[in-house]
């Protein structure tokens, strides 16, 4: 007997620590492939001479309307950013206060027993797919408020930023509860001790603790609201014009692909319009979900230390 | 090859944990068929130096290693050793009762199960008792070896999984403060079972407890900050301790 | 205690509290008016009949079908990548590797990027590429190269990655250290160890990744409106190279599109109805295995 190294047994091992890795590796792969397709669809606006006489990368900047589609094509990309900036801050404007106040009570406040309820709760609004959000959006609070408030438009910014919201409380609420959650029981005893009501703990010595966590969780937000696309798409009313109004109709970038690759001639100079749009949208949510993730870390770093 | 007497043979060991150093320079025989006991203030290495006769160590990362530790002459952390057939040669006990979720068969027969070649699948159920006999748990468990082991006792518990242990008829048994997580007639009956478990096997024993090292070993090794203080039979050390610092800690001035 | 005080909390909490109830409210409204709106038109032959006369009447089979179908596909693809990947991260990798730390970042961001990027992205690497290039080198036209239940479900396989592997990594570990410990020491290997010990216990935490993963899926329109899902179909897809319907788009076609919108809506809000229940009843199973689990792991197993 000997403890020299069985070698079917270590090629065994291996073979399949191997493949387990290459699987996992398989992540960082798909990351690179859709910078890199997005990229390859959208580049020819920059370097294709065939494509740039459609249209060319000053096209997005010059103007004011996103017309893809007419005799005299116009390619403005601002009034679908600034419907999307619309929706997403009115999204961000409701949802923010529930979300946070609610992982506050449900953290701080609330007893065993409704605390049990209240995150399966919120998982259950967070599992309502978004077309269905839209659709209640579209079907039946569009007109309801349209009727309380006296609403010339129907579908405007408001309403998609309202449903737009119910899409990203959950989002906001479990990372502000995490991070609301990851502050040390001790701080709170300290604050009690020292003669702190629950409400100063929570808000003068809890909340601040937990605020890179609770930013942390407003850019989840953010990056949701600007990828969402459904709901915008169905609420919004889908007009591309370039408003600060939020009564108006408005779309967004998610929503402009959404509307209008189903009917665009392939290769055309408008078909890589739409996939440079997929650029911004990914370079931006991968921007602000960096921010976030840099942000939640630096907190529990904060808090614990070095992570584990 | 080394005399028979003495099966571990450690010489020059040190262990580093990233860049302290948790192990230094310690070499000691640990004789065939005796209890080897390790005792030292908590924090002065003794686990980790149990872990590195079966190389546990190696699952926590940052870990290095240097001098060498000798199995029936063989240096376990030589080229080309294969630690899953070291574990089968030298069991361990843990300090906590770590029986898998399953039943009490299961655990026992878990180690032969995943051995290659093993034993013959039909011999299991003979396997499983004979081995549960000699952990001395046979009869509290025989009437339900297919329920959970999750059920028992801790006592129980750590003697289901000595008998794990010993199914898999390893040579050198490791034991890591076995009946620290356990009440003192469990304790009882797991120092009972050591001595009788030493009739077959070596072992190597790790306790904060003067009176269990006493009690149950043969030798004892006493370690402290990471070096070997003395090494030398039970008795001996413990009424004559050769080292002041041993006599300190033996006495309670410390630890 | 100054009595003043202690009311003007308790207001204040009662507000944060409030926010609760209006989460349970939006909640509730939507629920019920879905179902107020749905249930009516739910009946056997809803569920077991196609659309017909432009989408104004009939059932929603197709969708139905369809959203099995891609469903199937997705999961065949998706829970394998996804338990790989989560046990490489939790049982394989080291901490502080490159490699590591590359994965786990590509899977945070996964989980970020926009539903409709993968769409652009399904379009342009399934359909366009693998699949153009399939059509190339076999010699044909029209077989891989164009939108189907396979180009779909790959897509939406890739979205719900990330879910499959966050699942699985919080099932894996639940599973004690000393456990892995005791089965190393009996000599298992590392693959043995995590496939008796580890994967037995894990499997309840990956199961809810399942269901989650399943329940998502069935909601995701964005990633699939270009890579196979059809406006309607007068057939039922047979293969994975077929176009398909889906409930999710079914209904955002049938409220969006639809040339008599009054006739169309108790249908779409029967439809809507039963793809909530679906989603909702998946995911109450979900979240009912997860906190079993949870408390199984809090009372120490």
């Amino acid at each position: 007997m000997s403890l020299q190294r069985k070698k079917f047994r270590y090629l065994g091992e291996s073979l399949i620590e191997g493949n387990i890795k290459a699987t996992a590796s398989l992540a960082i792969v798909v990351i690179f492939l859709i910078l890199f397709f997005i990229l390859r669809e959208s580049l020819p606006i920059f370097f294709n001479p065939e494509v740039q006489q459609e249209i060319t990368f000053r096209h997005f900047f010059s103007g004011i309307q996103w017309q893809p589609v007419s005799d005299n094509p116009r390619f403005s990309l601002w009034p679908i950013i600034l419907g999307s900036l619309k929706v997403t801050l009115i999204a961000l404007l409701f949802a923010v206060p529930v979300a946070v106040a609610a992982a506050l009570y449900s953290s701080e406040f609330a007893g065993g027993r409704l605390k049990e309820l209240i995150k399966p709760g919120v998982e259950l609004l967070a599992g309502i797919p978004s077309v269905v959000l839209g659709f209640f959006a579209l079907v039946v609070m569009a007109s309801f408020l349209k009727d309380l408030f006296g609403w010339q438009i129907r579908l405007n910014a408001i309403n998609a930023g309202l449903a737009l919201g119910f899409a990203v409380i959950p989002a906001i609420y479990s990372l502000a509860e995490d991070a609301i959650n990851a502050v040390p029981k001790s701080f709170r005893e300290a604050a009690l001790g020292l003669g702190a009501t629950p409400w100063q703990s929570a808000t003068k010595v809890v909340l601040p603790a937990a605020l890179p966590g609770v930013s942390a969780a407003v850019l989840f937000g953010m990056g949701r609201a600007v990828g969402e696309t459904m709901v915008v798409l169905m609420a919004a009313g889908n007009a591309p014009l370039f408003s600060f109004n939020p009564l108006e109709s408005t779309r967004t970038m998610t929503a402009t692909i959404a509307a209008e690759l189903g009917e665009v001639v392939f290769g055309s100079g408008h078909y890589h319009a739409l996939f440079f749009i997929g650029l911004v949208l990914f370079a931006v949510t991968f921007a602000i979900n960096l921010a976030s993730h840099a942000l939640f870390e630096g907190l529990m770093t904060r808090l614990y230390g070095a992570r584990k | 090859m080394e005399t028979k007497h003495n099966r571990l043979e450690i010489r020059d060991f040190s262990l580093y944990y990233h860049r302290t150093k948790a192990l230094e320079d310690i070499s000691m025989s640990i004789p065939e068929q005796k209890v080897t006991a390790i005792i030292g203030p908590s924090g002065c290495g003794k686990s980790t130096l149990l872990r590195s006769i079966n190389r546990m160590n190696e699952l926590i990362d940052g870990v290095a290693v240097e001098g060498e530790i000798r199995l029936d002459g063989e240096d376990i952390y030589g080229r080309n050793i294969d630690v899953v057939e070291l574990r089968r040669k030298v069991g361990m006990v843990f300090q906590r009762p770590n029986p898998f979720p399953k039943s009490i068969f299961e655990n026992v027969a878990f180690g032969v199960r995943m051995g290659e070649n093993g034993r013959a699948k039909d011999n299991l159920d003979q396997v499983v008792e004979s081995s549960l006999k000699e952990a001395a748990i046979w009869d509290e468990v025989k009437d339900r070896l297919h329920r959970s082991a999750m059920e028992l006792s801790g006592g129980q518990q750590q003697r289901v999984c000595i008998a794990r242990a010993l199914a898999v008829e390893p040579e050198v048994i490791l034991m890591d403060e076995p009946a620290s997580a356990l009440d003192p007639i469990a304790t009882a009956k797991i120092e009972e079972l050591i001595f009788r478990l030493k009739e077959k096997y070596t072992i190597v024993i790790v306790t904060h407890n003067m009176q269990q090292a006493a009690r149950v070993s043969d030798f004892t090794a006493f370690l402290m900050l990471g070096k070997l203080v003395e090494f030398g039979a039970t008795d001996r050390m413990l009424t004559n301790p050769g080292n002041k610092l041993t006599e300190e800690y033996i006495t309670g001035r410390f630890g | 205690m100054n009595n003043k005080r202690r009311i003007g909390d308790n207001i204040r909490i009662g507000l944060t509290g409030s926010a609760v109830l209006l989460i349970a409210a939006i909640l509730a409204v939507i629920l019920g008016t879905i179902i107020i709106g749905g249930y009516k038109s739910l009946s056997c032959e809803f569920l077991t009949k196609p659309s017909t006369d432009g989408m104004t009447a009939g059932g929603i089979f197709p969708a139905i079908f369809g959203m099995v179908f891609s469903l199937l596909i997705m999961l065949i693809a998706v829970v394998p990548v996804g338990v790989a990947t989560a046990i490489y991260l939790h049982e394989y990798a080291r901490p502080g590797l490159l490699l590591t730390k590359l994965i786990r970042g590509a899977v945070n961001n996964l989980a970020g990027v926009p539903s409709i990027v993968f769409g652009l992205f399904g379009l342009g690497f399934f359909i366009q590429f693998i699949g153009g290039g399939l059509d190339h080198s076999l010699g044909q036209s029209g077989l891989f190269g164009q939108p189907c239940i396979l180009w779909a479900s790959l897509t939406l396989a890739l979205m719900n990655l990330p879910m499959i592997i966050v699942a699985t990594e919080e099932a894996l570990r639940a599973v004690p250290q000393a456990e892995r410990a005791g089965a190393l020491a009996l000599g298992a290997t590392k693959w043995q160890t995590i496939r008796h010990v580890v994967l037995p216990q894990a499997v309840s935490g990956i199961m809810t990744g399942v269901v989650l993963t399943i329940s998502r899926g069935a909601g995701e329109v964005a990633p699939i409106m270009f890579t196979g899902a059809a406006y309607y179909l007068p057939y039922l897809p047979k293969l994975p190279t077929d176009q398909f319907m889906t409930l999710g788009y079914h209904i955002f076609v049938m409220t969006t599109q639809s040339p008599d919108i009054d006739a169309t809506v108790p249908i779409a809000m029967g439809a809507t109805l039963v793809l909530l229940a679906l989603t909702f009843s998946l995911n109450l199973v979900g979240i009912v295995i997860r906190s079993h689990t949870r408390s199984q792991l809090r009372k120490g197993r």
